[in-house]
């Protein structure tokens, strides 16, 4: 078990730099000289502060290099400072990671409470109208904008009813109440797509788990039916729902972008946007830096739980 | 096992595609993608004959109507027809929709396909270098372009191709293991046919089917991205009409006009949909193992 995780580790180190170098390739595209656009607008600087920001910058040296040293702050949490406020962006990204990361935890685990009892059902329940009902939920839920689903919530939950709060955020832990009222809305928009997914992989693998032998023979026992479906084969049911946990969380973070803007929660994502307005490159940056690595790291975590859930992956090769 | 060379498949071509065809269209599911796929197209080829308004002309007189007469879909809060810009927009969702997606395969099916015929460090290097483009979503990477480069046509194009890149390379890449390993392809090389040759006669044509499938759902994801991206204000800007930013100037007015919010966002749906739809029933209809001519 553990020489696969060193060895995926191992693995996982060229990607990781040829993940760093193209975000900060993105400076390559800014059109111009790109310590103008590094110390953000409404600065006018004459050639000689220019020059001094090309040194500050490294931008003086070849790319490879600057790359190198741009690499080698990163790691030691210097993504550089805010044109906006002058603070370092490293730790203006910390707090709003924390509310990035709350806030897709419970779109996760929204999606993964709805998502795995409708797949079951609907191959338990195989051709009823249960199923039919939830299988046109699930391709609806991938073609549909997640964003244009909040604002739908917003429409109906916030103007119309009135039942939920639709802008704003609360603190989980200090308020969980109010925070989660908060939390209800975005979370599910958030992981609609996700939801409809993991309820097709499961009702597919759990068709498949119920045509096998050890089901017949779980029924012989005398065992219930409910003790067959949910201790038996949603064991085997969950695997595929792994699986779409290391292609999601790319997407949940991609998602978070958009649906933080609507809501006004102040996460990462939120937080790029502002920076894209404001001209301020290198806070973009950093949050996409930290978004790359940490969809890395969630393939990592994906590909050692499958492998550690699903006995026909070995270790050894 | 009977040879038949892929030069020999792409003679019998025109009898195949239209046998393919009407295998698609006994699909209900791909009679709605090419349905709807077929209005929008012709909505965006024809939009300033078929346009009741100009989109971009304000009218001050009719300002956040709802369905009427004039305006079958209602007005915006400058007036502006919203059919008018709904038609307008699925230019723009058809442009970056084939744009990307044709970025996605001029890219990343050479690249596939030199991986796969050469094998070994090559294939090593190109992979890893995919494996890496696919870290990022194409929403993370337009978001970062828009912020070097500006939200633009280009920008946003160019985003969500480089996001489709390494999903056709894995694609062709992953079909084109089992047809590198033919004997046709080993005659060949026998034969010394070039390397470019072999590539583009049987590796390629035995190959392809995959990208249709993937070009087809990677097109209703485009959509997707693009209509998000002019939602939080760094895709295409206004005053061009696109589904996203449309959703975007509808927020503010949710309350007074939801019309406005609701009109583009089915308009999204139906087309992901559609190109959905029909991306899945490609794959059933093209799926090799259901073939059977070239295994």
């Amino acid at each position: 078990m553990w020489s696969y995780i060193i060895r995926r580790l191992i693995h996982m180190i060229p990607v990781m730099l040829i993940v760093t170098f193209m975000v900060y390739a993105l400076m390559l595209a800014i059109p111009g000289d790109p310590a103008r656009a590094l110390i953000g607008p409404g600065e006018s600087l004459d050639e000689e502060q220019l020059e001094l920001i090309r040194k500050e910058y490294n931008l003086d040296r070849p790319v490879i290099v600057q790359y190198g040293l741009w690499l080698g702050k990163a790691i030691q949490g210097d993504l550089g400072r805010s044109t906006q406020n002058q603070r370092p962006i490293a730790g203006e990204l910390r707090v709003r990671a924390a509310v990035t990361l709350q806030f897709g935890l419970v779109a996760w685990i929204l999606a993964i409470v709805i998502g795995v009892p409708l797949g079951i059902v609907s191959a338990v329940y195989r051709g009823k109208p249960v199923d039919y009902v939830a299988t046109v939920v699930s391709i609806g839920g991938v073609a549909i904008p997640n964003f244009w689903l909040g604002i739908m919530c917003i429409l109906l939950f916030g103007v119309k009813l009135g039942w939920l709060p639709t802008q704003g955020y609360v603190d989980i832990w200090q308020y969980p109440l109010e925070g989660l009222k908060h939390m209800v809305l975005p979370a599910f928009a958030l992981g609609i797509t996700s939801w409809a997914l993991i309820m097709r992989q499961s009702r597919s693998a759990m068709l498949e788990v119920l045509a096998q032998d050890y089901m017949r023979t779980a029924r012989a026992k005398g065992l219930y039916e409910r003790t067959v479906i949910w201790i038996h084969a949603l064991r085997n049911a969950l695997l595929p729902v792994v699986t779409v946990f290391g292609l999601q969380t790319g997407r949940i973070f991609a998602g978070a972008v958009v649906i933080e803007t609507l809501f006004g929660i102040p996460g990462m994502g939120n937080f790029m946007v502002q920076a894209i307005f404001a001209q301020d490159f290198m806070a973009v940056q950093g949050a996409v830096l930290l978004m790359a690595v940490a969809v890395l790291v969630a393939n990592l975590v994906t590909d050692v739980l499958y492998a550690w859930l699903d006995p026909r992956i070995s270790f050894d090769d | 096992m009977t040879d038949i060379s892929a030069t020999e498949l792409i003679r019998e071509g025109p009898h195949r595609r239209t046998q393919t065809f009407r295998k698609l269209i006994a699909i209900p599911q791909a009679v709605y993608g090419l349905v709807v796929i077929g209005i929008t197209l012709f909505a965006a080829i024809f939009a300033p004959w078929i346009a009741p308004f100009d989109p971009e002309s304000m009218d001050f007189d009719n300002l956040l109507v709802g369905i009427s007469e004039s305006h079958w879909l209602g007005s915006d809060q400058m007036g502006r027809d919203t059919l008018s810009r709904l038609i307008s927009g699925a230019q723009i969702a058809l442009i970056v929709s084939l744009g990307a997606v044709g970025i996605g395969v001029l890219i990343g099916v050479p690249l596939g396909l030199i991986s796969v015929y050469f094998r070994g460090f090559i294939d090593d290097v190109i992979m890893r270098f995919m494996d890496s483009l696919v870290v990022f979503p194409s929403l993370l990477i337009a978001v970062g372009l828009a912020a070097a480069m500006g939200g633009s046509l280009i920008s946003v194009i160019l985003a969500i191709g480089i996001a489709n890149v390494p999903w056709m390379a894995r694609v062709i890449r992953s079909q084109g293991l089992s047809i590198r390993e033919m004997d046709y392809v080993a005659a060949a090389e026998a034969g010394g046919m070039s390397h470019i040759r072999i590539i583009v006669r049987h590796i390629l044509p035995n190959s392809v089917s995959p990208v249709i499938v993937q070009s087809t759902l990677s097109m209703g994801y485009a959509v997707l991205t693009e209509a998000a991206l002019g939602f939080i204000g760094v895709g295409i800007q206004p005053p061009t009409p696109t589904w996203g930013n449309m959703l975007q100037q509808a927020f503010p007015m949710l309350d007074q006009q939801p019309l406005l919010s609701i009109v583009p966002g089915i308009a999204i749906f139906l087309l992901v949909l559609a190109f959905n739809f029909l991306g899945d029933a490609l794959r059933d209809v093209l799926d090799p193992r259901l073939k059977g001519v070239i295994h």
